[in-house]
């Protein structure tokens, strides 16, 4: 099977991108390289082609009644042009996908999918819906343009007469970017401030290159250049897992629930029910055999993706296996994500049990080893998110 | 892709500088670095260490990937490149100069018959990225 490619193929091969297959898609990895891409839009600002990203539709009077069913949160929660980050779980608690929902009017919601997980995600909420509500999969009609950095505002004012400041952080609101109407989220996978520009398929070159003139002109009062630059997947990858965001397919899987993924905030058990609260709820009430925590080395070397972690440095009691790991750009130390068991603190995982959080331990300051290379490496159990700008 | 004419390569994508008194210096090649991404890692022997030909006596780790460097010759590690352990970058800026990895005294310099001249070496990266490109 040959890869999907995005409506800004051609862009990224033209500028000399880097492509791997990622979930089907022909994708950048990088252009310029991912520590530079990094540190431009932890600074100045980036741009992303997203495009493989799945866009699913909800709607009709009982769109809402379908989403409260497939979706762990409160969906009575969203309000209009608002977003949401939920999960859909299987029947056993597993997670099918995580998402963001966004609610464009009343009765129509617009699910943006993992794109690995877009035909999975489909059929499972054809299959739930059972004729309800129009479930519509509408990947192919758009193209999906971040721009995410501390200057992404600026850029974007640029090319729209929108007012951006009335959009806080998670809403949306419908307006024109350089002449093209879009849908302007105020979201994004980076821990910085940002916009996701849901566009249609056709005019994604148009907004592409309009991002990128608009994001390396200068401001006309101060002469001054916007560092724009454009970031493959290797850079988000690195953004997302400093800003502690969980990656599907790596950090949750079918096999991992929220209540184990930490993501016991989004489970609103009293909205449901929903497909899997009652694997949930009994596991709830059971307590967690595993739970995901925040790694950071304290000595020197790169904790990376099945990496095994150790209860102490000299211990020979293995606790969990490292899900994702890179080298901090910001921070210049080993930074991981992985399940470990919930033990050490007995009391500790009681209290949390009697509180619903079904043993799930605030295990901060924990120490830990991970092994690499057959060397165990000192770390701590930090709380993400790993770095935050100051 | 730079390929100086003067060094020797191996299919693991190492160069050897073959200097006086059976003295080689070894890397990796322009082409290892660029299809690596930006180093942030390395780990090399000690000195003493002997290096087998074709076994692996280090790692280089870029962001995204951890890559064993193998040994192109025989020999025992006379001089190791630490400054590359606070700056691996140099590694993509100068494979072919500052960031020799170690220095070692080969115990047999005939092995370098079976790495490819600068020539051979640019054909064998074509054809690799012709498989690639499949």
């Amino acid at each position: 099977m040959t890869a999907n490619r995005t409506p800004l193929y051609k862009l990224h091969r033209a500028v000399g991108a880097r492509m791997i297959e990622f979930g089907g898609w022909q994708m950048p990895v990088h252009y310029s390289g991912i520590l530079a891409e990094h540190r431009a839009v932890r600074t100045q600002v980036g741009l992303f082609d997203l495009s493989h990203m799945g866009e699913i539709e909800i709607a009709g009077p009982r769109a809402y009644e379908v989403c409260q069913e497939l979706f762990v949160t409160d969906i009575a929660r969203i309000r209009i042009m608002q977003a949401q980050y939920s999960v859909m779980c299987f029947a056993d608690g597993g997670i099918v996908d995580d998402v963001l929902i966004y609610r464009l009017t009343e009765e129509r919601y617009l699910v943006c999918v993992n794109a690995a997980n877009r035909t999975t995600d489909s059929e499972w909420m054809v299959e739930h819906n059972r004729g309800r509500a129009e479930v519509v999969d509408r990947s192919d009609e758009y193209a999906l343009v971040a721009l995410q950095g501390p200057r992404a505002e600026t850029v974007l004012s640029r090319l729209t007469s929108h007012d951006l400041s009335a959009i806080r952080r998670y809403w949306a609101a419908q307006g024109e970017v350089a002449g093209v109407p879009t849908l302007l989220a105020r979201t994004g996978y980076t821990g910085e401030d940002g916009f996701e520009l849901f566009v249609p398929a056709e005019r994604a070159e148009h907004i592409w290159q309009a991002c990128g003139e608009a994001g390396r002109a200068a401001n006309p009062s101060t002469g001054l250049r916007t560092g724009l630059v454009p970031v493959g997947l290797g850079a988000r990858d690195t953004l997302r897992l400093e800003a502690g965001y969980l990656f599907y397919g790596n950090d949750i899987d079918a096999r991992t629930t929220p209540l184990e993924a930490g993501l016991q905030r989004l489970v609103h058990f009293e909205a449901g029910p929903f497909i899997g609260s009652e694997a949930l709820r009994k596991q709830q009430a059971d307590g967690i055999e595993k739970q995901l925590v925040g790694i950071r080395l304290e000595g020197t070397g790169i904790p990376r993706r099945g990496y095994t972690i150790w209860s102490e440095q000299t211990s020979q009691r293995q606790v969990g296996v490292v899900t994702s790991g890179t080298q901090s750009p910001m921070l210049g130390v080993g930074i991981a994500l992985g399940y470990v068991a919930p033990s050490g603190a007995d009391e500790k995982r009681k209290r949390a049990l009697q509180t619903n959080k079904a043993g799930y331990v605030d295990a901060s300051g924990t120490p830990l080893a991970v092994a690499i290379r057959n060397r165990h490496i000192p770390a701590t159990v930090v709380k993400p998110p790993f770095y935050r700008r100051s | 892709m730079e390929a100086p004419k003067e060094l020797r390569y191996s299919q693991e994508h190492e160069w050897v500088l073959v200097e006086e008194d059976n003295l080689a210096t070894i890397g990796i090649t322009d082409y290892a670095q660029d299809q690596l991404g930006d180093v942030v890692f390395v780990e090399l022997p000690e000195p003493d260490t002997h290096l087998t030909q074709d076994e692996p006596f280090g790692v280089v780790e870029s962001v995204k990937a951890v890559s064993d460097i193998y040994a192109p010759v025989s020999g025992t590690v006379k001089e190791v490149n630490t400054e590359l352990q606070n700056t691996p970058e140099t590694i993509n800026e100068d494979p072919y100069g500052d960031a020799g990895l170690v220095q070692v005294e080969m115990n047999d310099p005939e092995e370098l018959d079976a790495l490819m001249t600068a020539e051979e070496y640019e054909r064998f990266v074509e054809e690799e990225q012709e498989d690639a490109d499949e």
